[in-house]
């Protein structure tokens, strides 16, 4: 069987980002880029797969500027067999990624996809449910479990409440939640082998889809800076201040 | 012209950085406090290729360049100082026996060396010769098919530790002639270790004096020529010099990194330390500094890929420079933390102790003033020194 990963270039989570002083993103010049973590947990089970022998061929997708060459690059050093950008200098947003997902399924018809639970950038947490939805299969979200079964998959997945074991039949899109598996390092002959891996390019256009963002961004702003705290002298000013200060108790 | 990293060298950076972090910066403080040689971590890094990075993709190495090299043990350098640095000496010694061993030697040392397997130190020095490194004394008889060998070898990086040991030996006349390089199994009968020497810093890796009493070592496992050792030991301290500056680069980043953080969260006076032009014009300098350094150190890793005729004086300008300039960043640095940057809370005391061996070995400082020197006051034309 075929697994598709899918994979996203994000700003390195070491990062501190810096909003832009006109308020219409964060600064992207010379900032460290890396692979969406939830995403280089989603190729690790898939590698894990073929490695086992239940998948034949990983392929990793993913959409955005040519730059994203890279971390296909680094999805191939951990292990899958070849890549896929889907090019565009468009601004991306989760329904247009899951289309041109939807596209990638239809041309190569995998058994499994895999995606990362969100992207670290703009944690929406939304492509892989849509994709879902758009190819008309099953979903199992936030998986810390995956189990392979005949034509099916038993998946545990992180609820509010604790573990939920579902089965979905194949094909089905799964999204990986963090303790899915510990991902490997890409080692050095691993990463000089990548490079002869192949990545086949596209672009929105030559899947015919519609990339055009629906979503308006306003404005972006950083988060309040945390206001310095003070040192209370003894608990009973403590108390005082919780009750008529903050008034969180009473 | 072209400063810039390639394709590859970002992916390596990237991939070595990350093992680093995880891998080596977490446990750099218990290790050097335990005085640990984190023997299962550097065998994780051979896996991962660290262990053969220039030896020739025919032996198992992965025949990258002194460059990449460089960039490579740069970020292992930011998470651990002292076990990047063994693992810099034991690429060094993997390289001189792919390079120079016969295929036997070759077969029989290299694969388990080139992925970590087993370890290797590099063993030129006695109590007796250090600067003067030709004068060692430590001999080996011819006797049939294989050579006796006598004699001692003092501050032997990872030695007790090391599996393999490529040492120099006096197998003819006195001088640089009469040197010959062995290969010896470290469990050889008659090869004694001293206790682990206490010392400064570099306290992830052991050094020891090595004992040879009638040592037998088979004749195959010479490297090249009777009387070829001495210069086979210095082609391998070309790359080793660059190494060790190259550790002296990546630790005094991590130490630019700190101090950095620590001027912009630290408050005296009412302001931030950052806000103080004198410190703002030390950070400047620090990475300044740091910056020439890298890209002299870049230099001399591309002259020794080149075969420059002149590779040996750029490693020892390189060698000489990076060492000095890495240990003095490290040192401000440590100024920068104040009484914080003295206790070993902070990492800033490990980095100053840890890069100060590195103006002395693989040739002191003076020794590397004495190479360029001594190439500069020479008849060959000196313009082409750039
Ligand atoms: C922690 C550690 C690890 C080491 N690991 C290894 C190893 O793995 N393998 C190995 O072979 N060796 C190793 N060494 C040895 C190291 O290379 C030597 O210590 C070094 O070459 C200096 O030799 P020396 O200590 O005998 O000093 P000396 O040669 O006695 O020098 C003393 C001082 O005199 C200066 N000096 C000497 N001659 C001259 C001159 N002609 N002009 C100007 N100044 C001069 C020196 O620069 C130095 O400042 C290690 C040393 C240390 C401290």
């Amino acid at each position: 069987m075929k697994v598709l990963v899918a994979a996203k270039r994000v700003v390195d989570y070491n990062v501190n980002i810096r909003v832009l002083s006109d308020n219409t993103g964060v600064d992207l010049n010379n900032v460290k880029m890396s692979l969406n973590p939830f995403d280089e947990i989603a190729i690790e089970e898939a590698v894990r797969l073929r490695e086992a022998g239940t998948a034949e061929e990983v392929i990793v997708v993913s959409v955005g500027t040519s730059a994203c060459q890279e971390q296909i690059r680094t999805a191939l050093a951990l292990g899958a067999d070849r890549g896929i950008l889907v090019e565009t200098d468009e601004d991306m947003q989760p329904l247009a990624i899951a289309k041109v997902l939807k596209a990638i399924v239809d041309k190569e018809q995998p058994s499994l996809v895999i995606a990362g639970k969100q992207a670290i950038d703009g944690d929406n947490s939304q492509t892989g449910q849509m994709l879902a939805a758009l190819a008309g299969l099953g979903q199992a979200t936030f998986a810390s479990q995956l189990v392979m079964g005949d034509g099916e998959a038993t998946v545990t997945r992180e609820v509010d409440g604790g573990a939920e074991t579902i089965t979905v039949k194949l094909p089905a899109i799964l999204t990986t939640d963090l303790r899915l598996n510990e991902p490997r390092y890409a080692s050095l002959p691993n990463i000089m082998k990548a490079k002869k891996k192949p990545i086949d390019v596209y672009t929105p256009e030559d899947l015919g889809v519609d990339v055009t963002p629906r979503v308006k961004t306003l404005k972006v702003e950083p988060p309040a800076s945390r206001k310095a705290g003070i040192i209370v002298e003894s608990v009973e000013e403590l108390v005082d201040k919780l009750r008529n200060e903050a008034k969180v108790i009473s | 012209m072209d400063f810039n990293l390639n394709e590859d060298q970002v992916a390596f950076r990237d991939a070595a950085r990350d093992f680093s972090d995880n891998e080596f910066a977490p446990h750099a403080a218990a290790w050097d406090a335990g005085h640990i040689f984190p023997r299962a971590v550097i065998r994780q890094a051979g896996a991962l290729g660290f262990c053969g990075l220039y030896c020739p993709e025919a032996v198992g190495g992965l025949g990258l360049s002194r460059l990449d090299s460089s960039i490579i043990l740069e970020q292992l350098a930011m998470g651990c100082t002292s076990t990047t640095a063994f693992i810099s000496i034991h690429n060094m010694a993997t390289w001189m026996i792919a390079d120079y061993g016969n295929d036997q030697t070759i077969v029989r040392f290299c694969p388990d060396l080139v992925s970590g397997k087993a370890l290797a130190s590099y063993c030129l020095t006695e109590s007796g010769a250090g600067s003067d490194a030709g004068s060692l004394r430590t001999r080996a008889v011819l006797e049939g098919d294989h050579y006796v060998v006598n004699g001692s070898k003092m501050f032997i990086s990872g030695a007790g530790a090391t599996d393999v040991l490529v040492a120099m030996i006096r197998t003819g006349e006195s001088g640089t002639r009469g040197i010959s390089a062995l290969v010896i199994p470290a469990d050889s009968a008659g090869v004694g270790f001293s206790a682990n020497l206490e010392k400064m810093g570099w306290h992830s890796q052991p050094t020891c004096e090595i004992t040879f009493d009638n040592v037998k070592v088979p004749v195959i496992n010479r490297l090249g020529e009777e009387g070829d050792g001495f210069r086979i030991a210095m082609k391998g301290l070309d790359g080793g010099r660059i190494n060790i500056a190259t550790c002296s680069i990546g630790t005094a980043q991590a130490a630019i990194c700190r101090a950095r953080d620590h001027l912009l969260s630290r408050e005296q006076f009412g302001s931030t330390l950052s806000s103080f032009q004198a410190l703002q014009f030390k950070l400047a300098d620090m990475v300044t500094e740091l910056v020439a350094a890298r890209q002299m150190v870049r230099l001399a890793a591309f002259k020794v890929d080149q075969g420059d005729t002149d590779a040996a004086v750029y490693a020892a300008m390189a060698k000489r420079f990076a060492t000095d300039v890495g240990f003095e960043v490290c040192n401000q640095a440590l100024q920068i933390h104040g009484g914080y940057g003295y206790m070993q809370e902070y990492p800033l005391e490990r980095y100053v102790r840890d890069t100060r061996v590195h103006q002395i070995l693989e040739g002191t400082n003076e020794i590397m003033r004495l190479i360029v020197s001594r190439r500069l006051l020479s008849d060959a034309d000196i313009e082409s020194i750039q």
